[in-house]
């Protein structure tokens, strides 16, 4: 027996790009990737902007086609347009018909999907509940707000409950509110058994969410695996968040320390907390929240990316 | 089939809400002007004048709609993204095209037919009643109609490989070398060698040779259209437009969305 299919898999995929006078230049956009996504399993796909993140989900939803490799999804070839049938698919910064209600965009979407008339009415507007659009059905997408795309873009994309669900940037141009709901609905999602591929460039939002992340930099692969393998996430120093009113200016702790206001906020290592929290305590400062300052994907990304150039530079200087 | 029609459906819609019909008040404005300045300055001509003028309004107004909104129809889709996620339901590429082109045909067809009833509604204002032979002014208009089709297929053929501004270019420069595709093929006198006349020749059975739908000129004199002219139009149109659309769908199916 082989290995188990797997919900998403990618073999082997690039992507160029012609640019330039007459085209004859390439730039490469994604790299030979090679990974895939199991079945049930909530996927974060992490990277800066411009990684090849997008170019990855584009060129599962065959908006895009490929340089060279193959993909499947659900065991059957990307260009196998019936599978659609069994996908979902969130663009990022989606954007709708304007001309249409949220009510109307969706039903116009589920047509495209066996349901019958009753079965349709039933699914949009259980989706509209789901994604907080009841109240804002009637009203034409013109007048609606990114975040608000953004759930139509999200109820479309489940409204024919799919297997597997493709997001990309779920979460941008959410409110607080909007991503839990966001994250609510993922996880729903992997309840019912459903696979989920998200991108994002949020930590958080991939550590709360995902079974296993892939990070990818420059249009490369870089690393794969559970969030808390991927990223060394022990604490790197504290921060102090304190009120200080008054003539307090004495301590040499305020030098380097952010002000706004009388709030101060100040970073430092964990072998001083202790003593700092007793000097502030004498000046009189009240203290507002004590903090674990732990590596952000940011940096995570920034350091990979600092490596990426550095590699770049190294092979330039030997010529090869 | 069903993915065609309910892209068409959305397309017609898309074209009422955008107020593309507006151009009948237009029309209905030119018209009844029209009427009302015919009946003061000339005598015996006003149904010559009242049909030339309507039909020339009828075409002229389609070219627009079917230059502009069929360039539109597909590159308004790619350039806000609006494609993406419809791309990602079980359609295939070539589906939505279709439905694409039928959706502003419908358009352009329930625009044709109300400019129609109110070229009528002008003559019958300066003559009444109306004569059976007014009919063949129908005869004109589906011909217009069969024309407005081709510049549709046309102009989604360019929009599919080219930006928005080459392919209204290209779809109005098309269209003005098909009314001289005809000249272009019993070319005389001209100082070419033969294999120039020939290469003119070959361009020439290319281009969609627009007057296969001009029936103006009888129509504005009352005269009678063979059916045999009508058919061979139709037949002509409908093969035009199936040969340029497969070119649009094997194009559009390669092409990437940026």
């Amino acid at each position: 027996m082989g290995m188990p299919q797997g919900a998403i898999e990618i073999e082997h995929l690039s992507k160029e790009y012609p640019y330039g006078f007459l085209h004859l230049k390439k730039k490469k956009s994604l790299e030979d990737l090679t990974m895939r996504v199991e079945d049930g399993e909530v996927f974060g796909f992490l990277g800066p902007n411009g990684a090849g993140k997008s170019t990855t989900i584009k060129l599962l939803m065959r908006l895009i086609f490929p340089t060279a490799g193959t993909a499947r999804i659900l065991g059957k070839p990307i260009d196998d347009v019936s599978m659609h049938g069994s996908i979902g698919y969130l663009p990022e910064q989606p954007y709708f018909y304007d001309y249409l209600t949220a009510h109307e965009v969706l039903d116009y979407f589920a047509r495209f999907h066996r349901l019958t008339a009753n079965d349709r009415s039933a699914r949009v507007a259980a989706m509209l509940k789901k994604v907080g659009l009841d109240t804002a059905k009637k009203i034409q997408l013109r007048k609606y707000s990114k975040g608000m795309l953004q759930r139509v873009g999200l109820a479309q994309a489940i409204l024919h409950d799919p297997r597997v669900v493709v997001l990309d940037e779920p979460m941008s141009g959410l409110d607080p509110l909007g991503r839990r709901e966001v994250r609510d609905i993922i996880l729903e999602l992997k309840r019912e058994g459903r696979t989920v591929l998200f991108s994002t460039h949020v930590l958080s939002d991939a550590e709360m969410l995902c079974d296993r992340v892939g990070v990818i930099v420059g249009g490369k692969l870089r690393g794969i695996g559970a969030p808390g393998d991927l990223v060394d996430m022990k604490a790197q120093g504290m921060e102090i968040l304190f009120e200080l009113s008054g003539s307090a200016g004495s301590l040499p702790l305020l030098e380097k320390a952010t002000r706004t206001g009388e709030r101060y906020r100040v970073q430092l290592p964990e072998t001083e907390l202790y003593s700092t929290l007793d000097a502030l305590k004498s000046a009189g400062a009240r203290i507002l929240s004590v903090a674990q300052i732990k590596p952000t994907l940011e940096e995570y990304f920034m350091h990979l990316v600092e490596t990426d150039r550095a590699q770049a530079s190294a092979v330039e200087v030997s010529g090869t | 089939m069903r993915n065609i029609r309910t892209v068409a459906a959305n397309t017609f819609r898309e074209a009422v809400r955008d107020r593309v019909l507006y151009n009948l008040v237009f029309f209905a404005l030119l018209m009844m002007g029209a009427a009302i300045l015919v009946g003061q300055i000339s005598i015996g001509i006003e149904q010559d004048v009242i049909v030339s003028l309507g039909l020339t309004a009828i075409s002229v107004i389609g070219i627009l709609i079917a230059v502009f909104l069929g360039v539109a129809l597909v590159s308004k889709e790619m350039d806000k993204r609006t494609l993406y996620a419809l791309l990602a339901k079980p359609v295939k590429r070539w589906e939505f095209l279709l439905g694409k082109f039928f959706g502003l045909v419908m358009t352009l067809t329930v625009n044709t037919a109300a400019m129609a009833a109110g070229l009528y509604l002008a003559l019958w204002t300066v003559k009444h009643p109306l004569l059976k032979s007014d009919a063949y002014i129908l005869v004109a208009v589906y011909l217009i109609l069969l024309k407005l089709a081709v510049i549709v297929a046309l102009a989604l053929l360019f929009s599919c490989f080219t930006t928005p501004f080459l392919a209204i270019l290209f779809s109005a420069g098309i269209y003005v070398a098909g009314l001289f595709a005809a000249d272009l093929r019993t070319v005389k006198g001209v100082d070419l060698d033969s294999g120039s006349l020939r290469l003119m020749r070959g361009i020439s059975y290319l281009l969609p040779n627009f007057q296969n739908f001009n029936v103006m000129g009888a129509v504005v004199h009352g005269r009678g259209v063979p059916g045999v002219f009508v058919w061979q139009a139709t037949l002509y149109a409908l093969v035009y437009i199936a040969i340029i659309l497969t070119g649009a769908a094997v194009v559009f199916s390669r092409r990437n969305l940026k």
